[in-house]
């Protein structure tokens, strides 16, 4: 709706609009202890510190990469150093010294920073989004399938797809991906690696690759020495005796050789990817490959090796968007639930109504964590949806049936593994299969075969609010 | 009426433009007295032309055709490019900061803020003075970007009071 009347600018007194920002609406709920950003987070991620650190949610792989380096290294100091620095040069646990706490700094820094993360789409975003795509898409008929939502854009003269990401509610930008892993979207996503326990993005990706380079020399070098040790002992006592004198260099030679072939490949494989200024995501997909068609080219790459080297080490590190110690606002926009139903196109009127009350039921509890919906976000929404309240089942007709046939359709679509270094990067779920588990609120038990834990606790999230709102 | 697809507040509300809807926030209807209640919001979205770098559209938005004139918005806009180019420049101040946060193993980010960091707080001195200047006299509201994850930037249009109610 135009404001003004659709005429000439008039000359009427607009009202003073305050601009400091004057909160005085009280939640009751939060009155007392204001909330920071992270407790409320969208994401499957795991904060720590009051917020100053951030991982994934599985974490194990971390903590056992972590013990493999700490306790390698500290068997190599304690057992084989001090032969070696009588023996040889006392630089040898200097240089080893150094080289651990850059790799365990890395390591941290990697592990504990925020990758890149995008911020979820606040409602109004989204649905300025969804009217927007909606008049693109122009009108459609019952029952017509419209295309997978994609942008086209022209970035350096090559043609770059924009994908919508029905999670977080907004067109990722060029080289984003969203992780599955941790529910999220991620700007220059690489892949997400469980060895130390969070994505790798813009904002961590050079702490990673100094990580492993790192790490990389570390393997080598106490191989090395400790291959040195074994056979220096062994001049003096033979090299049975020489075993048997320190038995930890066994361990850590065995230890390290079979983590040098990785660690080095890696390290290798991520200078190639610097240097041409590529993602592992890319480099997977074949993005930029000649293969594609003779045109294709990286339009992200500066032209030289030594200018990616320099940006991707050196360039400037952009701020965390998603500001996990701030203090949430009592009037801050709520960012949207992730819809899987969102969409109707062509709908009936009873399958509108409900896929109308799926956002606005979800969007109470829109955490995909295990925390309860917040009793505050239900007020904001309510009033707002002038539908029947005691109207939360869906109908129980034919949606149902189509639901089931395009289970088997969500399953892969919706998979966006990213294992460590190796990752397949999907396109968001058909329109149709979103259709179909839109209506299925209360069918969530059906989505159970799947084995995303996303999917299990969205829908446990929007069975449960069904319930709040309904007893309100 | 076709059913829409998104919020049904869309619904309970006339069609007729594309982009705004009328969304009167529950918290500003029992706050009216002292906060005029938002008429709309405009979104400008990113310009991806030029890569990964925060750029903004300088589409000149419909919606703010009554309000405020195409040179001062697209002047906002422009300036804000400007800032945000000058946040991520590649060059050897960068670079000399790079090196110097790596070999002191980012440490020195206890003690000093990052290049990107200073720009950020001089856009949000920018966008505050232009708040107070141009747009809140004109019964709109710029949002910082930052607060909206460097997607858009929000403007909120707040309605005239002579006009009344809510459209």
């Amino acid at each position: 709706m135009l404001p003004g009347g659709g005429g000439p600018m008039k000359d009427c007194e607009y009202s003073q609009i305050i601009t400091r920002s004057s909160s005085t609406m009280e939640s009751a709920h939060t009155s007392n202890t204001p909330r920071r950003k992270w407790e409320v987070f969208p994401g499957r991620n795991k904060f720590f510190c009051n917020g100053r650190i951030i991982m994934a949610r599985q974490t194990g792989v971390f903590y056992f990469t972590l013990v493999l380096i700490v306790v390698t290294s500290g068997l190599f100091f304690a057992f084989d150093c001090p032969y070696l620095a009588v023996h040889i040069t006392p630089a040898v646990p200097v240089i080893g010294g150094i080289l651990f706490f850059f790799v365990m700094g890395t390591l941290l820094r990697t592990s504990f920073s925020d990758p890149g993360v995008l911020p979820r789409a606040t409602a109004h975003e989204a649905a300025d989004l969804e009217s927007q795509i909606d008049v693109a898409n122009g009108s459609s008929s019952v029952g017509y399938r419209p295309p997978p939502r994609t942008k086209e854009v022209t970035i350096n003269g090559q043609s770059v797809k924009l994908k919508y990401c029905f999670t977080c509610k907004i067109f990722r930008p060029p080289r984003a991906s969203h992780c599955s892993l941790c529910d999220n979207c991620v700007e220059r996503f690489d892949h997400h690696c469980p060895w130390v326990g969070n994505c790798v993005g813009k904002r961590n990706y050079r702490f990673f690759y100094m990580f492993i380079l790192s790490l990389s020399f570390l393997t080598i070098f106490i191989f090395a020495f400790v291959i040195a040790h074994v056979i220096h002992r062994s001049h003096q006592t033979g090299f049975l005796n020489a075993l048997k004198d320190s038995p930890a260099s066994v361990l850590e030679a065995v230890v390290c050789f079979f983590s040098v072939w990785s660690i080095v490949g890696l390290s290798g494989f991520h200078t190639y990817l610097i240097s041409s200024n590529q993602t592992t995501n890319e480099d997977i997909k074949g993005s930029w490959s000649t293969k594609r068609g003779k045109e294709n080219y990286n339009p992200y790459s500066h032209g030289n090796i030594v200018s990616n080297c320099c940006v991707a080490l050196c360039g400037p590190i952009p701020p965390s968007l998603i500001d996990r110690r701030g203090f949430i606002q009592p009037d801050a926009p709520q960012s949207v639930a992730p819809s899987n139903g969102i969409t109707m196109y062509g709908a009936t009127q009873s399958h509108s109504n409900m896929a109308a009350a799926t956002p606005l039921l979800q969007t109470d509890p829109h955490l995909a964590s295990d925390e309860p919906p917040l009793p505050g976000k239900i007020s904001l929404s309510a009033p707002c949806a002038p539908l029947p309240l005691g109207q939360p089942t869906p109908p129980s007709s034919t949606p149902n049936l189509s639901c089931d046939t395009t289970l088997s359709d969500m399953l892969p679509t919706r998979e966006e593994q990213g294992g460590p270094h190796f990752l397949t990067p999907e396109e968001a779920p058909s329109p149709l299969g979103m259709l179909s588990s839109g209506s299925s609120l209360t069918h969530s038990h059906t989505m159970h075969v799947f084995n995303l834990a996303s999917q299990d606790s969205l829908h446990e999230d929007s069975v449960r609010g069904l319930v709040k709102l309904s007893s309100v | 009426m076709r059913p829409r697809s998104g919020l049904l507040i869309q619904d309970t509300i006339q069609s007729g433009s594309r982009r705004t809807f009328n969304m009167a926030e529950t918290h500003s209807l029992q706050d009216m007295r002292q906060q005029a209640a938002i008429a709309s919001k405009v979104f400008v979205q990113r310009d991806y032309s030029t890569g990964t770098t925060c750029q903004f559209q300088m589409k000149f938005l419909p919606e703010l055709e009554n309000r405020i004139d195409k040179q001062q918005f697209e002047e906002t806009v422009r300036t804000l490019n400007n800032l945000y180019a000058e946040a991520e420049k590649i060059g050897g101040k960068s670079y000399l900061e790079g090196c110097l946060a790596c070999l002191t193993a980012y440490t020195i980010f206890l003690c000093m803020e990052t290049h990107y960091e200073k720009v950020l707080k001089k856009i949000a001195k920018y966008i505050q003075e232009q708040n107070d200047k141009i747009y809140a006299p004109r019964g709109m509201l710029i949002t910082d970007p930052i607060e909206r994850g460097l997607r858009v930037i929000e403007i909120t249009i707040y309605e005239d009071r002579i006009g009344g109610n809510g459209r």
